[in-house]
C-alpha cells in the first residue's frame, strides 16, 4: 500500500479507512487487468466458429443452460472481477448493437491485451500502445469497406439472406436444420420489414417454444401464438373472421382506487348491493356483445359468474394475458387496447381471420393461434425441441439469426467470414504500420499480430493446425490478393468464403473491432485498482 | 498469476475434465434405471425426503428420474429428455435415457482414440438420420382396417404392459385400454378417461365403466336413485353467497339487525336454489361447497345434490353429459342440461360411488382399478397410464413396428452398412452408434437373466436377412418370431425415443467447460 508521509514520517490518511482496501497500482494494475480480461477471453474461445463448442452452466439454483452464444455464456456465469464485467459489457453492447459476434469480439478484445503484454513488458507505456491501437483500428475499419462487397436480395429472392442466416445457425447445436431454420428467420423478417425505410423492428416477431416435438416441427406462424387457452372448457375452439375486444379490465366488480366503504346496515341495502352486482357482470358483457366482439381478450383474471355469462352468450375469451403479447395481439389485428368497458366500440376491435386452440403431447397443453390477422406484421416463430435446453439454445440462435437478416435489410454491405476478413485487415494494418515513425508503430504490429487470434481460433477449434493453416491462408491471400480467402473449417475443400457461402455483415465486424479496440483503450489507461477489503 | 474472475465458490471444469464429469453423470443415471428395462425389469422403491418417508414403487423411467435429485448438469439432461418423453408420448421414458446413456458410453471411448467431440456429433446425425429412415421403411399401416387395427392395437398395448406391474393379466388390461382408446374416436384426448382406485379386491376385479363415476357422495336424504336424470352441472357457491363488490361490509346497530340481513342472506340463497329449480332438473352437481341449507332445500325438492366435485370431475362431467358448466341461473330456457339414463350410487368395494350410465357423448369412460394395496394402484395407475398414451399416439399416427428389439436390431444393420460407406473418422462414431443401438436388446436380456450375447448375435445374424421379424423372446429366452409372438410397438414411439436421445447425447458431448455457480445460500428457518 502506497502510502503519503509528512515531513516527520508520519503516514497520512487519504482514503477513508485506507488500511482495509486492497490497492494495486502502476504496472501491476494493468498486468493485473489484462490477465483477468485474458481469462475471460479464453473460456469463450473454444466456443468460436462452426466446430466450436459449448458451455455448460450451472445457475445458483441449479438449472441448467447449454449455450455457445457468447453473450449468454458471460451473463450467466456471475463474473466478480471488474475487468471482467467490462468484458462482459462489451459482448453485450455487440449483442444489443448487432446481436451477432458476441464471442469474437470478446476474442479479438482478449487477444489485443495479450498483445499488449507484451510491449508494455518492453517497456512502452501504456498510452502510446492505447494510440497505436487507436490508429491501427482506424485503418482496420477502412480496409473492411475497401473489401466489403454489396450484397444482392429482393423481397422475391431471399435465397441470399437465408445463406447469410445459415452462416450463423451453424455455429449453434440447431446446425442440424439450419436451412429450415434460417428459411424461417428470414421469412419472419422479412415480413415485418419496412423495405422502403430499410428497418426492421424485431419487437414484431415473437419467438415462443414448447417442450416437445422435433426440431424440424419448428414454424413459423403468420400471427401470435399465445400460451393460454380458453376461459371456460366449453367455449369454441376455433373461431372465423373473429372481431377481438382487447381488455385491460378484469371482468370483476370494479375495485376504484380512492378508499371507500360500502356499509350495509339494513336489508334494503343488502338486497340493493346484490342487484348491483348481477348488473355488473350482465352490462359488461352486454357491452362486448353489443359491439360485435366475437372474442375477448384480457389481461385480468374472471369471475366465475362472469365467466359463465360469457360462455353462455357464446363469447368466447381468454382470460391472463400478458401485458407484451396483449401489446403485439393489438398490433397484430389491428384493434385498440381497451382500459374501459365504457370505451368499447366497434371501431377499437382487433380483426382476425382464423383463431384456433391447438393442443400438444399427452398433457393438457393448450396454446392460442391467432391467424390471418388484419395487419399481418407481427409473427411469432413457434420452435419446438427435445427439451428445455434445446429450446432455450434455439430461441437465442433464432435472435441470432433474425438480427443478421435485419442487418442486412438496414445496411447490405457484406464482408466475407471465416476468419478471411481479419486475415485481409491485419495484412493491410501490417503494410500501413511500416509507414508510422515513432513507438505506434509497434502498437499497430501488435494491433495485426492480434487479429490472427480470431483466424488461429478457428482453425483451433475445426481440429485444423492452426499456424500451419493460417500462415498458408495467408500467404494465398497475398499472392492472389484476394480477400475472401479464410479458414475452411466445415472441410469443404475450398478457402474461399465467396464459394462456401460464408459472410457476415460489415456493419457487424466493423463493430466488433471498434467496440474491442475501445476496451482494450480503457483498461490499458487503468493503472490504480482500489478495492475495498472484503472481509 | 491467476486472478479469480468468477464469484466465491463458483467451480470452473474445463476440457478433460469436464467432459470426465458430464460422461460420468449421464452413464450414472443411465446405469441406475438400466435394470428397470424390458419385460423383465426389475423395480425401484423410492423413498420421499418430505414428510412421512413417502414410499412409492415403480419401474416407470420417469417416475424414478423425476424423484432423483441429481446436481451433475448432464444428469439433468436425461433426467429432461425422460420427462419430456412422458409428456410428449408417455411411454419409452427409460429406453430414451438408455439409448441416450449408451451413446454416452461410445463416445467416451471414440474420445479416448482421440477423436474429436465435433466428428463424432457429424457421424451421430448421419446415423440416427439412416436409422430413422430404415425404420419408417418397415413400418406397417393398418388404419384403413379397423379389425386389423384393433389387434395392432391390443398387441402394442400387451407389450408395453409386459414390463409392467400388470403384466400378469397384461390381455385383460391390454382390451381394457384399447375399449378405452377407441371410445375417444380419435380426439386422444386422455382426460376424458378417468381412473379412480380402490383398495380391496384383486387386480383382475379391475373393470372399464362406460358410464361415468364420480368419486362423491350423495346429501343426505336425497334420492340415491335417479332414472332420466336431468343434470344441471355448476360452478357457483353454494355456501354464503359473498358480496363482491370492493369494500362492503356489514355495519349494523342493532343486533336485530343483523337477525335481518342474515334472514336476506338465506331468502338470497333460497331464491337461487328456486332458481336452479327452475331449471327443471333432478340432480345438481356443484365444484363448490353445498351447504347445509341449501343441501336441505334440494332434498326437499327431491333433487339429488353433489358438491365438490373437483374441477376434473366438472369439466368430464360436463364433457359426458353434453350439459354447460353454469355460474348464473337467471336464464333456465338457455341453458343446456346434461342428460342420462340413470343415476345410482354404487358400492365398490366399502365405498360408495355415484355412477352416470347411459351418457349422451359415448366418449368418457371411467377405469375403476383394484387391488392389494395403494402402492400397488398407484404403480398400476402409472402402467395404464402409459399404455393409454401410447395408444393415443397410435391411434394418431397408425405405424406400427415390431418389438423385442426388432427396430434396433434394423437399424443396427442399416448404421452399419452406412459405416462401410462413409470415408473418414466419422464412420467411427457411426459404427459407435450402431453399438449403442444394439445394447438395447442386450440390456434386456441381461435384467432377464439370459445370456446377452449369445442371443444378440443371434439376432444379429437373423437380420443378415431382409424382412426378418426375429427379436428377443424374453420368456422363452430364444430368439423369436415377432410377428408371431404379437410383440408391436408404435412407430411413434420409437421415433421419439431415437430422436431425443441422440439430441441429448449431442447436447453433452458439445460441452467443454462446466461453469457451476456457487449454490444459492437459503436462509435457515427459524423456530426448528
Amino acid at each position: 500500500m502506497a502510502l503519503a508521509f509528512d515531513e516527520y514520517g508520519r503516514p497520512f490518511i487519504i482514503i477513508r479507512e485506507q488500511e482495509q482496501k486492497s490497492r494495486v497500482r502502476g504496472l501491476d494494475a494493468q498486468k493485473a487487468n489484462i490477465q483477468a480480461a485474458k481469462a475471460v477471453a479464453r473460456i469463450l474461445r473454444t466456443s468460436l466458429g462452426p466446430k466450436g463448442m459449448d458451455k455448460m452452466l450451472q445457475s445458483p439454483d441449479g438449472d441448467v443452460t447449454i449455450t455457445n452464444d457468447g453473450a449468454t455464456i458471460l451473463e450467466q456465469m456471475e463474473v466478480e472481477n471488474q475487468i471482467g464485467k467490462l468484458m462482459v459489457e462489451l459482448s453485450r453492447s455487440q449483442d444489443y448493437e448487432i446481436g451477432d459476434g458476441t464471442t469474437g469480439v470478446v476474442v479479438t478484445a482478449g487477444a489485443l491485451l495479450e498483445q499488449a503484454e507484451k510491449l508494455l513488458d518492453r517497456g512502452i507505456h501504456p498510452i502510446r500502445v492505447a494510440e497505436g491501437y487507436e490508429m491501427a483500428s482506424k485503418i482496420a475499419v477502412e480496409t473492411l469497406e475497401k473489401i466489403s462487397t454489396k450484397f444482392e436480395y429482393d423481397v422475391l429472392n431471399f435465397e441470399p439472406l437465408v445463406q447469410t442466416c445459415m452462416t450463423t445457425l451453424s455455429s449453434k447445436i440447431v446446425g442440424r436444420c439450419k436451412r429450415d431454420l434460417a428459411e424461417i428467420a428470414v421469412k419472419a423478417v422479412l415480413s415485418v420489414a419496412d423495405l422502403e425505410r430499410r428497418d426492421v423492428n424485431l419487437d414484431l416477431i415473437k419467438v415462443e417454444g414448447k417442450v416437445g416435438g422435433r426440431l424440424e416441427d419448428t414454424e413459423l406462424v403468420y400471427g401470435i401464438v399465445v400460451d393460454k387457452d380458453m376461459s371456460h372448457p366449453q367455449m369454441p375452439k376455433q373461431i372465423e373472421d373473429a372481431k377481438i375486444a382487447i381488455l385491460t379490465c378484469p371482468f370483476e366488480p370494479p375495485k376504484p382506487k380512492t378508499k371507500h366503504k360500502v356499509d350495509i346496515d339494513s336489508v334494503e341495502k343488502f338486497q340493493a348491493l346484490q342487484e348491483q352486482e348481477k348488473q355488473y357482470f350482465d352490462e359488461m358483457v352486454k357491452k362486448c356483445k353489443d359491439v360485435g366482439t366475437t372474442l375477448v381478450i384480457c389481461q385480468w383474471g374472471f369471475d366465475d359468474e362472469a365467466n359463465h355469462l360469457l360462455m353462455h352468450r357464446g363469447l368466447p375469451a381468454v382470460r391472463w394475458v400478458g401485458g407484451v403479447e396483449l401489446e403485439l395481439i393489438a398490433i397484430a389485428t389491428g384493434g385498440r387496447i381497451v382500459p374501459r368497458f365504457q370505451e368499447l366500440t366497434a371501431e377499437k376491435l382487433g380483426k382476425a381471420g382464423l383463431v384456433r386452440e391447438k393442443s400438444f403431447g399427452t398433457t393438457k397443453d393448450r396454446m392460442l393461434y391467432i391467424e390471418e390477422c388484419a395487419n399481418s406484421k407481427a409473427v411469432t416463430i413457434f420452435i419446438r425441441g427435445g427439451n428445455k435446453m434445446m429450446i432455450e439454445e434455439t430461441k437465442r440462435s433464432m435472435h441470432d439469426a433474425l438480427c443478421v437478416a435485419r442487418n442486412l435489410i438496414r445496411d447490405n454491405s457484406i464482408v466475407y467470414g471465416g476468419g478471411s476478413a481479419e486475415i485481409a485487415v491485419s495484412l493491410a494494418v501490417e503494410a500501413a504500420a511500416d509507414k508510422i515513425p515513432g513507438v505506434e508503430q509497434y502498437a499497430m504490429r501488435a494491433f495485426a499480430d492480434a487479429l490472427d487470434a480470431v483466424p488461429m481460433a478457428l482453425a483451433e477449434n475445426s481440429g485444423l493446425q492452426p499456424i500451419d493453416t493460417l500462415t498458408a491462408v495467408k500467404a494465398q491471400q497475398v499472392k492472389e490478393n484476394n480477400p475472401r480467402l479464410g479458414i475452411d473449417c466445415n472441410d469443404a475443400g475450398t478457402n474461399d468464403m465467396q464459394e462456401q457461402n460464408v459472410f457476415e455483415t460489415l456493419i457487424g465486424k466493423k463493430q466488433q473491432l471498434q467496440l474491442a479496440t475501445q476496451v482494450v483503450k480503457m483498461i490499458l489507461k487503468i493503472d490504480d485498482v482500489i478495492t475495498p477489503h472484503v472481509y | 498469476m491467476q486472478e479469480n474472475i468468477l464469484k466465491d465458490d463458483a467451480l470452473e471444469e474445463k476440457g478433460e475434465r469436464a467432459r470426465m464429469a458430464a460422461f460420468i453423470g449421464a452413464i450414472a443415471v443411465e446405469d441406475l434405471v438400466k435394470s428397470t428395462l424390458g419385460p423383465k425389469g426389475m423395480d425401484k422403491i423410492l423413498q420421499s425426503s418430505g414428510r412421512g418417508h413417502s414410499i412409492t414403487v415403480t419401474n416407470d423411467g420417469a417416475t424414478i428420474l423425476k424423484s432423483l435429485h441429481v446436481d451433475n448438469p448432464a444428469a439433468k439432461v436425461l433426467v429432461d429428455i425422460s420427462k419430456v418423453q412422458d409428456d410428449e408420448v408417455g411411454d419409452g421414458t427409460t429406453s430414451v435415457v438408455v439409448l441416450a446413456g449408451e451413446l454416452m458410453r461410445e463416445a467416451e471411448k471414440l474420445i479416448a482414440q482421440k477423436i474429436h467431440p465435433m466428428t463424432i456429433i457429424a457421424g451421430y446425425r448421419m446415423a440416427v438420420d439412416c436409422a430413422r429412415s430404415a425404420l419408417e421403411k418397415k413400418v406397417r399401416n393398418n388404419k384403413d382396417d379397423s379389425e386389423k387395427f384393433r389387434n395392432d392395437l391390443v398387441n402394442i398395448a400387451m407389450t408395453c404392459l409386459s414390463s409392467k406391474i400388470l403384466s400378469q393379466d397384461k390381455e385383460y388390461f391390454a382390451n381394457l385400454a384399447v375399449d378405452a382408446v377407441l371410445r375417444l374416436k380419435g380426439s386422444g384426448n386422455l382426460e376424458a378417461i378417468q381412473i379412480i382406485k380402490k383398495c380391496g379386491g384383486s387386480l383382475k376385479d379391475s373393470f372399464l365403466d362406460e358410464g361415468f363415476i364420480l368419486d362423491k357422495k350423495i346429501g343426505v336424504g336425497q334420492p340415491k336413485r335417479i332414472e332420466n336424470a336431468k343434470v344441471l352441472v355448476a360452478n357457483t357457491a353454494m355456501d354464503t353467497d359473498k358480496i363482491k363488490i370492493y369494500g362492503a361490509r356489514v355495519r349494523v346497530d342493532a343486533i336485530s339487525k343483523v337477525a335481518d340481513i342474515e334472514a336476506a342472506e338465506k331468502a338470497k340463497m333460497k331464491e337461487k336454489v328456486e332458481k336452479i329449480k327452475a331449471h327443471g332438473i333432478n340432480c345438481f352437481v356443484n365444484r363448490q361447497l353445498i351447504y347445509n341449507f341449501p343441501e336441505e332445500l334440494f332434498a326437499e325438492a327431491g333433487i339429488m345434490a353433489v358438491e365438490h366435485a373437483d374441477f376434473d370431475g366438472i369439466e368430464r362431467l360436463a364433457l359426458v353429459t353434453g350439459g354447460d358448466i353454469t355460474s348464473t341461473f337467471d336464464n333456465p330456457e338457455s341453458v343446456k342440461l346434461g342428460h342420462c339414463k340413470l343415476i345410482e350410487e354404487i358400492l365398490i368395494g366399502e365405498d360408495r360411488l355415484i355412477h352416470f350410465s347411459g351418457v349422451e357423448l359415448g366418449q368418457a369412460c371411467t377405469i375403476v382399478l383394484r387391488g392389494a394395496s395403494a402402492h400397488l394402484l398407484d404403480e398400476a395407475e402409472r402402467s395404464l397410464h402409459d399404455a393409454l398414451c401410447v395408444l393415443a399416439a397410435t391411434v394418431k399416427d397408425s405405424r406400427v413396428l415390431w418389438g423385442g428389439g426388432w427396430p434396433e436390431m434394423l437399424m443396427a444393420r442399416q448404421v452399419d452398412e452406412l459405416a462401410r460407406k462413409t470415408p473418414g473418422k466419422k464412420s467411427l462414431a457411426i459404427e459407435s452408434f450402431s453399438a449403442a443401438l444394439r445394447a438395447i436388446p442386450t440390456i434386456i436380456c441381461d435384467n432377464a437373466g439370459l445370456d446377452s450375447a449369445n442371443l444378440v448375435s443371434q439376432l444379429r445374424a437373423a437380420h443378415f436377412n431382409e424382412d426378418s421379424t426375429a427379436g428377443v423372446d424374453v420368456i422363452t429366452g430364444t430368439v423369436g418370431d415377432m410377428e408371431a409372438l404379437g410383440i408391436y410397438e408404435a412407430f411413434r414411439v420409437k421415433q421419439a425415443i431415437l430422436q431425443s436421445a441422440t439430441e441429448a447425447a449431442e447436447m453433452i458431448l458439445r460441452v467443454d467447460e462446466i461453469i457451476k455457480c456457487a449454490p444459492r445460500q437459503r436462509e435457515e428457518r427459524m423456530g426448528h
